[in-house]
């Protein structure tokens, strides 16, 4: 303990971007950012791009489970409505890419409000079936609203000019526009883990109960978390519109649900990176294993197995406790 | 001395092989991406790569004087990792030509990326007719069937045939809705009557509350405007209310002979639909049919035989061209007539390949003589009756 606290006096008189972080985090991000400015030299980009989005996705999706302590099985509904207002208003009304992504955050917030208010009323096994059944009433929507095109989705979105000036249609280009709206939502993750409201909610994390007796309104931080997960989701799936340039069917359902907790649990709940992680490793198999056919769903699932039974905490909650510092 | 005269004998060969193979094409290499391991996996997925093994043998294994490679992926069902692998494909792997890819937004995403990238696109897998309508593609062509061509042979020919009331069911979205468009608009046309029709959610368990609505409805044909396990699923709970018996008609719009293979000949007998391929039509369907039997276990779909004949139509249009070069292949493609197990075929300016389709009956459990013995081919719609007019596609590129 009185090691930790020499780390942070160490850095006090840092920046107040990084206020209070210890020096082995900020080499280490500096490192990750370094890797991921060249990544696209040598992975293909397409792919990074794709982690990213998913990445960012994981993350939000973390927010509320590992901080929050409240699982959401739905929140393709986010991911996806924001891909489909993204993807229509880029295309159909001619708007630049910034402020269709800001349109599809905004639908991503939206839709968490209102989903949000009603679910965390309920806990538990029912807050997942009420966040369930709202996603599940999203995709029938996005099925049959004339503007979805169905199964068909929307397809040939350009990837436009950002600020109407910037082509995105470089593969490279867009990479970095990605990279900065990935590092953006993962700076928002951190700072709000961080700070005191992060504090409060893992209290109501680990005791409502207690956090309520000490005089917390524990409903608005839940909601607010659920809120900015929501965002943050609707933020990642307007960001996957322009690297496929489309969006479907596949993004509201509820396989995407199940996906990003496979990410979150894979790579660690709770912890800052296990999304991360967890969103590399199942993006990469996915990709990976895409001409192997029907092992790709075995192989998952056998990992999903082994991850379960030996190690719940996930790849970095292993790493966490061998290293014995928050991740 | 020794020196130089090796190097005369290198000069000599390389020439030799400059000379067999053209100097600057390299291998060519398709990919079939197809649905390997869900609900397509059946009626495309690995059978499909197999068939286009199938068409790399019989063209001879080589072109340019190298072998023909071919690759694969699941994509999933999904349209992102189609994207993705397709992008790959082109942009790394030096991909030509993808294959297949059922699925409707699956394929119009390939679709999208091909023609960005002028590479080739025959698609045998997905069914809706935008592929060679609104989203149609210089370099796209769509080979073997799609929505309307179902829809429209099956329609018109039922009601020239005198079963000219008909009632729909049919699956509550976009897909469904444009299904019981299509054949609604082709029945009418023909001088038949469109009594009603009942819509039912997507994956419905429980048809009955449907089928009473069809049969009280009294029309002489219920049409499935749906996919799938909906198509299956209503097929077999008709057959348990005994409508078929009780004398009206099931018409499927969008049935494979898989479906048919799953549901059996006694639940599915009777039914009229329309199909571009039946292995049991001719010597050359029955010898090509047979050796895919050999390598997968089952007779080809539609889907199967899609693959294959597009596979082989590519690599003679590219022996012909001589080039890679995308707008020379196409001309190739179409100019030289498509050989489909002996009916000639061609290809359209807007990527649709126009052939014969088939009106077809499922037998019954006494009719057939054995396994995939399920069709008795009513009548032969001629390829200008049953797909699309080009004018009515509205497909950019013929226009600008």
């Amino acid at each position: 303990m009185a090691e930790r606290d020499m780390n942070i006096s160490d850095v006090s008189g840092g920046s107040a971007l990084l206020q209070g972080v210890e020096r082995g985090y900020v080499i280490f991000g500096i490192v990750a950012i370094l890797v991921l400015l060249v990544a696209p030299f040598v992975i293909y980009p397409v792919f990074v791009m794709k982690v990213m989005c998913f990445a960012l996705f994981a993350l939000a999706f973390n927010l509320l489970l590992g901080y929050g302590g409240l699982l959401s099985f739905g929140h393709a509904a986010y991911y996806g409505s924001a891909a489909y207002i993204t993807a229509h208003t880029v295309k159909e009304w001619g708007l630049t890419p910034e402020l269709g992504l800001i349109l599809g955050a905004l639908t991503g917030a939206f839709l968490g409000l209102v989903f949000g208010w009603l679910a965390i009323r309920q806990a538990g096994i029912y807050f997942a079936m009420v966040t369930l059944a709202f996603a599940q009433m999203i995709y029938f929507f996005a099925l049959q609203a004339p503007f979805t095109g169905g199964e068909d989705g929307i397809q040939a979105v350009p990837r436009g000019e950002l600020f109407g000036v910037i082509s995105l249609r470089p593969d490279l280009t867009l990479y970095y526009f990605i990279l900065v709206i990935f590092l953006f939502g993962f700076y928002v993750v951190f700072r709000t883990v961080h700070s005191p409201f992060g504090q409060v909610l893992k209290a109501i994390r680990e005791n409502e109960q207690r956090a309520i007796s000490l005089g917390y309104r524990t409903d608005h931080y839940k909601l607010a978390t659920f809120v900015l997960s929501a965002t943050l989701s609707g933020l990642a799936g307007a960001a996957t519109v322009f690297v496929f340039q489309l969006a479907s069917l596949t993004y509201v359902h509820w396989q995407t649900s199940g996906e990003v907790v496979l990410m979150s649990l894979l790579g660690g709940m709770g912890t800052l990176l296990g999304p991360i992680v967890g969103a590399i490793l199942v993006v990469t198999l996915q990709t990976y294993l895409a001409p192997f056919g029907a092992w790709i769903t075995i192989i998952l699932g056998a990992i999903f197995v082994v991850c379960v039974l030996t190690f719940r905490e996930g790849i970095v909650g292993v790493v966490q406790k061998y290293l014995k510092k928050p991740l | 001395m020794s020196l130089s005269r090796t190097m005369l004998f290198a000069a000599a060969a390389s020439f030799v092989m400059l000379g067999a193979a053209n100097a600057e094409e390299g291998p060519v290499r398709i990919g079939v991406m197809s649905d390997m391991s869900g609900l397509y996996a059946d009626l495309s997925g690995p059978g499909s790569v197999e068939a286009a093994q199938m068409a790399i043998e019989d063209f001879g294994g080589e072109l340019f004087g190298h072998p023909i490679e071919v690759v694969q992926a699941d994509h999933q069902n999904r349209a992102d990792l189609a994207s993705t692998v397709a992008r790959e494909w082109f942009d790394d792997d030096g991909v030509d030509a993808i294959f297949d890819v059922p699925n409707s937004s699956a394929a119009l995403a390939v679709q999208e990326l091909a023609r960005e990238r002028e590479k080739f696109f025959f698609i045998s897998g997905a069914a809706t007719s935008r592929l060679s309508g609104d989203s149609c593609s210089p370099t796209g062509v769509h080979w073997m069937y799609d929505t309307y061509s179902l829809a429209n042979g099956t329609g018109r020919a039922l009601v020239a045939e005198g079963a000219d009331t008909w009632f729909f069911l049919t699956a509550d979205y976009a897909f469904g809705h444009s299904l019981e468009e299509d054949t609604g608009a082709v029945v009418e046309g023909a001088g038949g009557e469109v009594m009603g029709a009942v819509r039912h959610p997507l994956d419905t368990q429980d048809f009955s509350s449907y089928l009473l609505q069809a049969q009280a409805s009294g029309a002489e044909i219920i049409g499935l405007a749906n996919a799938g396990t909906d198509t299956t699923n209503s097929i077999r709970q008709a057959a348990e209310f005994g409508i078929v018996e009780a004398g009206q008609r099931l018409a499927g719009l969008l049935l494979f002979i898989t479906d048919v293979h799953a549901l059996g000949l006694d639940t599915a007998q009777d039914l009229v639909l329309t199909t571009g391929f039946y292995w049991d039509r001719d010597d050359q369907t029955r010898d090509f049919a047979a050796r895919f039997e050999e390598r997968m276990g089952m007779r080809p779909t539609m889907i199967h035989a899609g693959v294959y004949s597009s596979a082989l139509h590519f690599f003679k249009a590219l022996e012909e061209a001589g080039t890679k070069e995308a707008d020379a292949v196409m001309q190739q493609v179409r100019d030289i007539p498509v050989d489909l197990f002996g009916e000639e075929a061609m290809v359209r300016e807007d990527g649709r390949m126009v052939h014969d389709m088939y009106l077809v009956r499922v037998k019954s459990p006494d009719e057939s003589e054995g396994d995939w013995d399920y069709y008795e081919i009513l009548r032969t719609i001629p390829g200008d009756e049953a797909f699309r007019p080009m004018e009515e596609g509205d497909c950019p590129h013929l226009t600008n």
